[in-house]
């Protein structure tokens, strides 16, 4: 387990080393990032006086230990629009994001999960493949056309739901379903496709041989063991996930980070924009590199693959 | 599992009779593929007939016919089929070159994520050690970033024009090709016939390039049809959230992008470029699925 928690956390940090050095090149090699991170309206001593202050007249050598500093530092400057430091900007957003996704990531586990096994159950009945019709077309229909049909439908037809904002709980519902639909249905397939394999198996012969009860088998042997590829497709998935949201929460102006990205793109903040970028990049391969070590441990023929 | 079957799911066919069972005409997936091919070349007809087919010019205002719905609703005026936006300009010529320019952005991009991907995984294929594990260790940084932060940080950095927006989707899948390429090559290098080749004096160039390519073809094909319905999707969601194709150009996503602000009031403006993406993507999705049912058996069973 060692070899392999050393090997992972060794690609860990080269990804997370490279996405900062392509963020730094990004935004340091294409124009003068001094345009970029000065407020406007300031005059030629001012402009003198930011550019000593990031470093912006030393080496590129130089400036790139500076960005490593700033990160460690904590300092990553005033957004242009809001002016106030990024970090308070994000630290307000960041908790309806995490709800977002977290709720997102607990509706297709509980949903795709169970729609999965029972699709593999009925493989040979009308509903099943109803259930995979279903699938199908959440899987092909993109999130925010949903998100859009769903504002038309529930908002503005039968007014049944908030349209905008994060506020209470009836404004989780249709972003969390518009977001969750296509993980919902990919998992079915996923979930679906590794319980055929499983019910085919041996050992799942034997369980119903030595008298176990059909529900105990198909959940204790059948599911435990189909369980793990899953996993490992839903580890792939988190970066979906994050792109996914950020769209979004840009339709239910859900005031998270991904709108807030979109705005600062739009408006060209780039001190929000390069920071978000690299907080959430690095987040995302965080996550994915414990989802494996977790599985790791939980699967000892991965660590010896 | 493929990166194929991962990148675009499993699929949704029936569970697989034995082919000796099963003719290949009686086959479940047909009827789908037929009414997704009908529905496919319809689209495209449609998008590369739209200077014919459109009965006005997209951008062409007429503020007198403003938010009209579409013929069968109250207060539908004649020659708009499809109904006018809030400029007044006809939906249906915007959807026809909206879903034109959707089809080529995507196609530009399959074609330039295609070039990047099976280009650098011939090399990390072929050269194998630090080549390959730079590579595909850059690879690997791609597939684990949330991509919509890429392409918003390219696009703030370098604008929003037709040319950036190609590189984005462009930038999309190339791991996948690469990845793709480099599994191929890996196995291939080791069969009997490109042993002989290299036995017999052939330079590794021409290995790659006459004994190599034209065995990439079949797999390479399925991963740009499914890139090719990816990128549709992604292009219309960069241009839903205002980074894409920019006003007064439309692309079907920008189209629903722009017309949110009348969800309400003028609720066609937008349901009519969404179900237009939505018809779109089924069938892209339907054919990228059967095609990869198809041809894909080697790699399926990866």
């Amino acid at each position: 387990m060692s070899a392999f928690l050393f090997r992972r956390l060794l690609r860990m940090a080269v990804t997370l080393w490279v996405i900062v050095t392509a963020v730094f090149m990004a935004t340091r090699f294409t124009g003068n990032p001094i345009d970029y991170i000065m407020p406007e309206g300031l005059d030629a001593d001012g402009r003198r006086a930011m550019i000593a202050y990031w470093g912006l007249d030393r080496s590129g050598f130089d400036q790139y230990l500076l960005f490593w500093r700033s990160l460690f530092e904590g300092e990553f400057g005033l957004g242009l629009v809001e002016r106030r430091p990024v970090t308070a900007i994000f630290a307000e957003r960041i908790g309806r994001s995490l709800g977002l996704l977290s709720l997102t990531l607990l509706a297709t586990i509980a949903i795709g999960v169970p729609l999965g096994v029972l699709t593999a159950v009925w493989r040979r009945r009308q509903l099943g493949t109803w259930v995979l019709f279903a699938a199908f077309i959440g899987y092909a229909v993109p999130n925010f056309v949903l998100a859009i049909l769903m504002l038309l439908l529930f908002s503005f037809t039968l007014h049944w739901l908030p349209s905008a904002g994060a506020t209470t709980w009836l404004h989780y519902v249709m972003p969390t379903m518009a977001l969750s639909a296509y993980f919902i249905a990919a998992l079915v397939r996923y979930t679906r496709n590794a319980m055929l394999d499983v019910l085919g198996q041996d050992y799942m012969r034997t369980a119903h041989a030595k008298g176990l009860g059909p529900l105990t088998v198909l959940i204790r042997h059948g599911l435990r063991n189909a369980l793990i590829p899953v996993v490992t497709v839903l580890g792939l998935q988190i970066a979906t996930l994050v792109s996914g949201a950020v769209v979004i929460e840009t339709v239910f102006a859900w005031n998270g980070m991904g709108d807030l990205l979109v705005g600062a793109t739009l408006l060209r903040d780039y001190p929000v924009l390069q920071f978000g970028v690299l907080i959430v990049a690095c987040a995302v391969i965080v996550v994915n590199a414990l989802v494996d070590l977790a599985y790791a441990a939980i699967d000892p023929r991965v660590r010896l693959a | 599992m493929s990166d194929i079957a991962r990148e675009a799911g499993v699929n949704v066919v029936m569970p697989r009779m034995p082919a000796m069972v099963r003719p290949g005409w009686l086959r479940r997936g047909n009827a789908t593929f037929l009414v997704a091919g009908l529905l496919g070349v319809l689209l495209i007809a449609a998008a590369l007939l739209a200077p014919v087919l459109a009965p006005f010019d997209p951008g062409a205002q007429k503020l007198l016919a403003r938010l009209r719905p579409p013929i069968g609703f109250s207060r539908a005026v004649a020659p708009y089929w499809l109904g006018t936006d809030a400029l007044g300009r006809d939906l249906l010529s915007r959807c026809l070159y909206g879903l034109r320019l959707s089809l080529a952005l995507a196609l530009f991009g399959t074609v330039l994520g295609l070039a990047i991907g099976v280009t650098l995984g011939l090399v990390a294929g072929l050269a194998r050690g630090m080549t390959d594990a730079l590579l595909m260790g850059f690879a690997d940084v791609k597939l684990a970033t949330p991509f919509t932060l890429v392409a918003l940080l390219v696009i703030a950095i370098a604008g929003s024009g037709i040319g950036v927006l190609i590189t984005v989707l462009g930038l999309a899948y190339w791991a996948q090709f690469a990845r793709l390429v480099r599994g191929q090559v890996l196995s291939l290098r080791e069969l009997p016939y490109v042993e002989a080749a290299r036995s017999i004096g052939a330079s590794p160039w021409r290995v790659a390039v006459r004994h190599m390519l034209p065995n990439l073809v079949g797999p390479v094909v399925v991963m740009a049809t499914l890139s090719f319905s990816n990128l549709i999707l992604l292009e219309s969601a960069l241009s839903f959230i205002g980074i894409g194709v920019q006003p007064p150009t439309a692309t079907l996503g920008s189209m629903v992008g722009q017309g949110r602000d009348y969800l309400a009031s003028a609720p066609w403006v937008v349901a009519v470029p969404a179900l237009l993406i939505v018809l779109v993507s089924l069938s892209a999705m339907l054919l990228g699925d059967e095609l990869r049912d198809r041809m894909d058996a080697a790699l399926r069973e990866r």
